[in-house]
C-alpha cells in the first residue's frame, strides 16, 4: 500500500488516492512530448534549430521562419498530438467496456463509418462543396453506424459479444461499399480517397486544430470522470450491477464518449490504424490497471506515437509526405512488442 | 420481517417460465442455502434477488423495501452478491479488486475515506489475503482467488450476501476452506449469507435453512435435519437415497443409491 499517497479533507467530504508510479510516469510522458513538440517543429523539409523555435513559440521570432512553423508545421504537429490522445482514450474506453483486450474503435463502427462518410463526400460532392466539410460527413458517417450497430445490437439491453460481433459484420459490409466505390470512380478520386483511409495529416491547418481541439477537451476529461465506473465494469456485467451500476445507460455514454473521441480524429486525419488498438495496452504495461491513471496515460502514448508516426512521414523520404497512418503500426508495434518481451518473465 | 422476500414472483427467459408464482422468506441472520436438481432455477431464482435478472412479474422485498423502487446504488449498500465464475481482468491486483467492492459508498468527491481503507483491510484480513494484496488476481491459485472475489464483496459491507455457487471447480480443501470463512462471517458478524451449492451433504452441515427448488417453485423450506429425507431427495434429483447421519457433525447425510463396488462393511480400514 505504500505506493498510494492518500488525500483527505478534514471532514471527510474530499478525499482522494494518488498512485505515484502513474504520476511519474505522466510527468515523464510529458516532458518526452515536449520534447518531441519542439524536434516536430525542428526538422522537415528544411531544418530550424530547436533554438529558434523556443524563440519563435515565446513570440522572440525574427519573422524568418512564420510561413514555415506557423502556418505548416505547428498545426500539423498539434493535431498529430491531438488525434493520437483522443484514439489512445478512445481505444482505453472500449477494451473497458467491452472487456476485450483486442478491442480498437473499429470494432463500433467508428472507421467504417467514418471512411463511408468520406468517400461518399470524396466522390459525389467534392468540387460542388468545399472540402472544409469533409470532416463533418466522416463524423456524421461514424455517428451513424455506430448508432446503427447498437441498435441491432439491442435486445432486451445490449451484451458485449453482440456489439463486437454485429460491429465486425456492419463494418465488413461498409468495407465492401468503400471499396466498390473506389473501384468505380475516377483514378484521381481514387487516389484521394486513398489517402484519407490510410489516414494523413498532410495539410493540416489551424481550422482543423481550432475544430478538433473541442472534441478532445471536452471528451477526455469526461472520461475522467467516468473512470470509477470503467473500472467496475471491467469485472463483468453481473459484478457491476451487485456494485450499484446502471451497466445499460453507463455503457451508452462510455461508448459514446468513444465514438465522439475516434470519430473526430477519423474526421480530421483519416483511417490512422493501431494506435486505439496498443496505447492502452503500452499504458497498462507501464502502470498496471488504474483506469483514471490509465486515461492520461493512453491520451500521451497515443499522441506520442502519431507524433513520431507524422515525424517519419515527413521525413523520411523527402520530399515525399507519406501518410502518417502508414507508420503508426511501424512506430507503435516494435514498442509494443518490446515491451511484452520485457514483461514476459514478471 | 426476513432479509429478503418474493410475492408472487415468476421468472423467465423469452416465454418459458422457470419460477412460477412464488412467495419466499429468507430469514435474516442465517445461511440458507438453495438446492436443487441441474436447470431446476435455483441460480435464476438467486439471480433475481440480487436483481440481475428482472421478474416477470412479482416483486421482491429487501427488508421490507420493494426492490424495483429503490435506486440500484442503494440496494447494493445492503444486499452483495458474487456471481458464478466471475473472471478479472488480466493484471489486476488483489488489492484493487478488493477496493472496487466499495463502490456503491464511493462518489467521485469522495474516492478514498478513511472506512473504506478499514473495510478493505478488514475484508483482507478476514479471508486471509494480506500477503497476496499485491498479486495479481489471475496468477492466484482456484481457491484463493475465490477468497479474493469473497473479499471483493465483503469490502462492500452489506448485510445480506449472495453467491452463486461459490465452491464450483474448487477441490474438497478449498471447498470447505470457502464455506467455513462464510460461516465464521455468519456466525461473528451475524450475516445473512444465501447461496447456491451442489453439494447435498456440505448444504445440510452448514445451512441453518435450506430451500429445496423443483418444479418452477419451493418444493419445501426449513432446517436440514427436518425437511432432508429420502422421499424429498428422490422428488427434487429423482434419485433415490439413503439418509444417515454425518458420524461427526450430526447433520444429514445422504448416501445415494446406485452401482458401484462393494467391500465387507463389518471390516475397519487399515488405518
Amino acid at each position: 500500500m505504500t505506493s498510494f499517497m492518500t488525500l483527505r479533507t478534514k471532514s471527510g467530504a474530499f478525499s482522494f488516492q494518488l498512485h505515484k508510479k502513474t504520476w511519474i510516469t505522466v510527468l515523464f510522458l510529458s516532458l518526452f512530448s515536449l520534447f518531441l513538440f519542439i524536434v516536430s517543429l525542428s526538422i522537415g523539409s528544411s531544418f530550424i534549430s530547436p533554438i529558434d523555435v523556443i524563440k519563435q513559440l515565446s513570440g522572440h521570432g525574427s519573422g524568418e521562419y512564420d510561413f514555415v512553423l506557423n502556418t505548416l508545421r505547428l498545426p500539423r504537429v498539434l493535431l498529430a498530438f491531438m488525434v493520437g490522445a483522443a484514439l489512445g482514450v478512445a481505444g482505453l474506453i472500449l477494451q473497458g467496456v467491452i472487456r476485450n483486450p483486442l478491442a480498437s474503435p473499429d470494432i463500433i463502427g467508428v472507421t467504417a463509418g467514418a471512411s463511408v462518410g468520406a468517400i461518399v463526400f470524396i466522390v459525389f460532392f467534392m468540387g460542388t462543396i468545399s472540402i472544409t466539410w469533409l470532416p463533418l460527413a466522416a463524423i456524421l458517417g461514424a455517428a451513424i453506424v455506430s448508432t446503427l450497430i447498437y441498435l441491432l445490437s439491442w435486445k432486451q439491453g445490449v451484451t458485449s459479444i453482440r456489439l463486437v460481433l454485429m460491429g465486425i459484420g456492419v463494418a465488413a459490409a461498409m468495407k465492401a461499399v468503400v471499396t466498390m466505390m473506389l473501384v468505380l470512380s475516377e483514378d484521381a478520386v481514387t487516389t484521394k480517397s486513398y489517402l484519407w483511409l490510410t489516414g494523413s495529416l498532410y495539410g493540416a491547418n489551424w481550422q482543423d486544430v481550432y475544430s478538433m481541439f473541442p472534441w478532445v477537451l471536452v471528451f477526455i476529461p469526461l472520461t475522467f470522470l467516468a473512470a470509477r465506473t470503467v473500472s467496475v465494469k471491467e469485472l463483468g456485467d453481473d459484478v457491476a450491477v451487485g456494485l450499484g451500476v446502471k451497466v445499460q445507460s453507463k455503457r451508452l455514454l462510455l461508448l459514446f464518449i468513444s465514438v465522439a473521441l475516434a470519430g473526430s480524429s477519423v474526421a480530421f486525419a483519416g483511417g490512422i490504424e493501431f494506435v486505439g488498438l496498443v496505447a492502452p495496452h503500452i499504458a497498462r504495461m507501464l502502470i498496471g490497471r488504474s483506469f483514471a491513471g490509465l486515461v492520461p496515460i493512453s491520451a500521451l502514448i497515443g499522441g506520442i506515437i502519431v507524433a513520431i508516426a507524422d515525424i517519419v512521414a515527413r521525413t523520411a523520404f523527402l520530399p515525399l509526405d507519406i501518410p502518417a497512418g502508414v507508420f503508426t503500426a511501424g512506430i507503435g508495434a516494435p514498442f509494443f512488442i518490446y515491451l511484452l518481451y520485457r514483461n514476459r518473465n514478471k | 420481517m426476513g432479509a429478503l422476500e418474493t410475492s408472487s414472483l415468476t421468472l423467465g427467459y423469452n416465454g418459458t417460465n422457470i419460477i412460477d408464482n412464488l412467495d419466499l422468506k429468507i430469514p435474516k441472520g442465517k445461511i440458507t442455502v438453495l438446492v436443487g436438481a441441474n436447470g431446476c432455477g435455483k441460480s435464476t431464482l438467486l439471480r433475481s434477488l440480487a436483481r440481475l435478472l428482472r421478474p416477470k412479474s412479482g416483486e421482491i422485498l429487501l427488508e421490507g423495501d420493494a426492490v424495483r423502487s429503490l435506486p440500484t446504488k442503494e440496494v447494493a449498500k445492503r444486499l452483495a452478491i458474487l456471481p458464478q465464475g466471475p473472471t478479472a481482468p488480466e493484471g489486476l491486483t488483489v488489492l484493487q479488486l478488493i477496493k472496487q467492492g466499495r463502490y456503491p459508498h464511493q462518489s467521485w468527491l469522495r474516492q478514498w475515506s478513511t472506512e473504506d481503507e478499514k473495510v478493505v483491510k478488514q475484508a483482507l484480513k478476514a479471508t486471509r489475503l494480506k500477503e497476496f494484496a499485491e498479486r495479481s488476481v489471475d496468477s492466484l491459485s482456484g481457491g484463493q482467488r475465490q477468497r479474493a472475489w469473497i473479499a471483493m464483496t465483503l469490502a462492500q459491507k452489506t448485510d445480506i450476501i449472495l453467491l452463486d455457487e461459490p465452491t464450483t471447480y474448487l477441490d474438497l480443501t478449498h471447498q470447505i476452506e470457502i464455506l467455513d470463512l462464510l460461516f465464521e462471517l455468519n456466525e461473528q458478524e451475524n450475516r445473512t449469507i444465501v447461496m447456491v451449492l451442489h453439494d447435498l451433504n456440505l448444504a445440510c452441515r452448514y445451512a441453518h435453512n435450506i430451500v429445496a427448488v423443483c418444479d418452477k417453485r419451493v418444493y419445501s423450506q426449513g432446517k436440514p435435519e427436518d425437511i432432508i429425507t429420502a422421499g424429498m431427495v428422490k422428488d427434487v434429483f429423482q434419485m433415490s437415497c439413503e439418509i444417515t447421519k454425518d458420524p461427526i457433525f450430526g447433520t444429514p447425510l445422504c448416501i445415494p443409491h446406485g452401482k458401484g463396488r462393494r467391500v465387507e462393511t463389518s471390516k475397519s480400514f487399515a488405518v
